[in-house]
């Protein structure tokens, strides 16, 4: 983590010193609550940081949970500025009941990758283990978006999962991965990095992946408009980008 | 009548007093209210039979009666070493048992996988030597809900012996009885509405465990999934189907709750 964290620092010190850091300019204020998917959480967690000291008066809350929570939360009127969803169609779903303002953007992308515990202890190669009922496999919840991209995934593939849990969101399933509960899930790339060496990432091969599209929206009820508009537009700015990129996340 | 009267006025509570108990009251029936307003009825006997519903009610069933029943194998000894033995640390033992009460849930889900799972201080060695693996399994449910629910067990019972004479019990035995005859004539049949609710408020709250449940045991339909569980999950997927769960947990728990009132109520 704190190599990450150098490194993006680092970076945020040039850009935001070469006084390019978005949209600091437009002197916004208060608190801003961004509910953000779960496999946002370090890169959001940075940006954070970065759109604060560009922002002064602007007080960044964020609410990381899986997608669908978030959908949900805000369908029930929840107060939230911005919604990062990890997918299109959770997105949909809140734009649809008409709680999005303007148009949702893509802000980044992301690939699937096969998390194992640190060493691969059960020896894992590809998708094609994850039928083998002699081990503990584990994926997201079928609804969530990392589970809903890992079972195309294993579609693609042409396999047969077999299953021990279903887990609520993607931390979750990392977490019980990286204390070698279960010996593989299939997870985003950027929550292998994450882990930093707690999990290791076994590649699924392009023709059996998926890219996940992360889009972002200001909502219709934003206690907080202005600066939630600010801070989309800090996310899709160069500096948002760089910072993204830091985490793993592929430009949209 | 002019003698009644200030004394039946004395005894009713102060208009501050019932609007206070009012709101308090309210706190509990507004959710209630709130959920029964979103049950899909026309359909409901259909998504209440649903399979995920039918496994997941099987498995909540089956789980909290099996650590209910640990519990009062386990935890009536305990609360007996606890309330009649006098051992320095006896208070902070109490305190330790009474520690689930308190933890969050999944801080108790992720002790229990940090000590009984795969690589876990004992449950590695234990899946050395014999292959078992308990989270991920139904017994990782059990025991995730016997290790939240089982205090409300023992402090209960703990409670009940140490209010208990000790003169029915010293009787007993001058008369004869020996130790096993005295607990099992005398303090038990003493003790039993004590005993009953405890084992209600065990039931009751290992029937509704969450958090320690998903850290631990994971979210299996079948397996795992119990209706706690299926609730969280189909919030996010299929509303309908969540409110009719939680009115099917509603249903069974206020059941078993107004059915046992009587008996339980008085105990505590």
């Amino acid at each position: 983590m704190t190599k990450l964290r150098l490194v993006t620092f680092m970076t945020l010190l040039a850009l935001v010193g070469a006084g390019c850091a978005g949209s600091g300019d437009e002197n916004v204020d208060g608190e801003v609550l961004v509910s953000a998917a779960a496999s946002l959480t370090e890169a959001f967690g940075a940006i954070e940081i970065a759109f604060e000291d560009a922002n002064p008066g602007v007080d960044v809350l964020l609410n990381l949970a899986s997608s669908s929570s978030l959908r949900e939360q805000i369908l029930e009127g929840a107060p939230v500025d911005v919604f990062a969803s990890a997918n299109t169609s959770n997105m949909d779903r809140v734009s649809e009941a008409g709680a999005v303002a303007g148009e949702a953007r893509v802000f980044a992308g992301n690939t699937l990758q096969i998390a194992v515990p640190a060493g691969n202890p059960a020896g894992v190669t590809g998708l094609a283990d994850f039928a083998n009922e002699g081990l503990l496999i584990g994926l997201c919840a079928e609804d969530v978006p990392c589970g809903d991209f890992g079972r195309q995934a294993l579609d693609k593939a042409g396999v047969t999962p077999s299953i021990d849990s279903n887990e609520p969101d993607v931390r979750a399933l990392l977490t019980k991965i990286e204390a070698g509960e279960l010996d593989a899930g299939i997870v985003y790339v950027t929550d292998v990095i994450s882990t930093e060496g707690g999990v290791e990432g076994v590649e699924i091969p392009e023709n059996q992946n998926v890219v996940a599209e992360y889009p972002i929206a200001i909502l219709v009820e934003a206690p907080n408009a202005e600066a939630a508009a600010a801070f989309v537009s800090f996310v899709m700015s160069d500096t948002g980008q760089a910072i993204m990129g830091e985490y793993g996340f592929i430009a949209p | 009548m002019s003698e009644t009267t200030p004394r039946k006025r004395a005894h009713r509570p102060p208009a501050l007093l019932i609007a206070l108990g009012l709101i308090g009251l309210s706190v509990f029936v507004i959710p209630l209210v709130g959920l029964l307003a979103r049950v899909p009825w026309g359909n409901l006997p259909e998504l209440a039979s649903s399979p995920v519903v039918i496994d997941a009610l099987r498995l909540s069933v089956v789980t909290s009666l099996t650590a209910t029943a640990i519990s009062a194998v386990l935890g009536v000894p305990l609360a007996w070493v606890l309330a009649r033995t006098d051992f320095p640390g006896r208070s902070i033992l109490r305190a330790l048992i009474t520690l689930p009460l308190v933890l969050p849930p999944v801080v108790g889900g992720a002790a229990l996988l940090f000590a009984l799972g795969r690589r876990g201080l004992i449950g590695e060695p234990l899946n050395a030597a014999t292959g078992l693996v308990l989270p991920f399994s139904t017994w990782g449910v059990v025991i995730a809900t016997t290790f939240v629910a089982m205090p409300f067990l023992v402090i209960t019972v703990e409670g009940a012996l140490r209010n208990l004479d000790p003169r029915f019990e010293g009787a007993a035995s001058t008369l004869g009885a020996g130790r096993w005859t005295v607990m099992r004539r005398v303090t038990l049949p003493l003790i039993a509405p004590s005993l009953l609710a405890g084992l209600v408020l065990t039931w009751a709250r290992a029937f509704g465990e969450f958090g320690a449940t998903i850290t631990f045991a994971g979210n299996l339909q079948g397996r795992t999934q119990t209706l706690p569980l299926a609730v969280f999950v189909s919030l996010e997927s299929n509303r309908d189907v969540a409110v009719a769960i939680s009115l099917v947990m509603v249903a069974v728990s206020l059941a078993v709750l107004i059915a046992l009132r009587d008996r339980w109520w008085r105990a505590l």
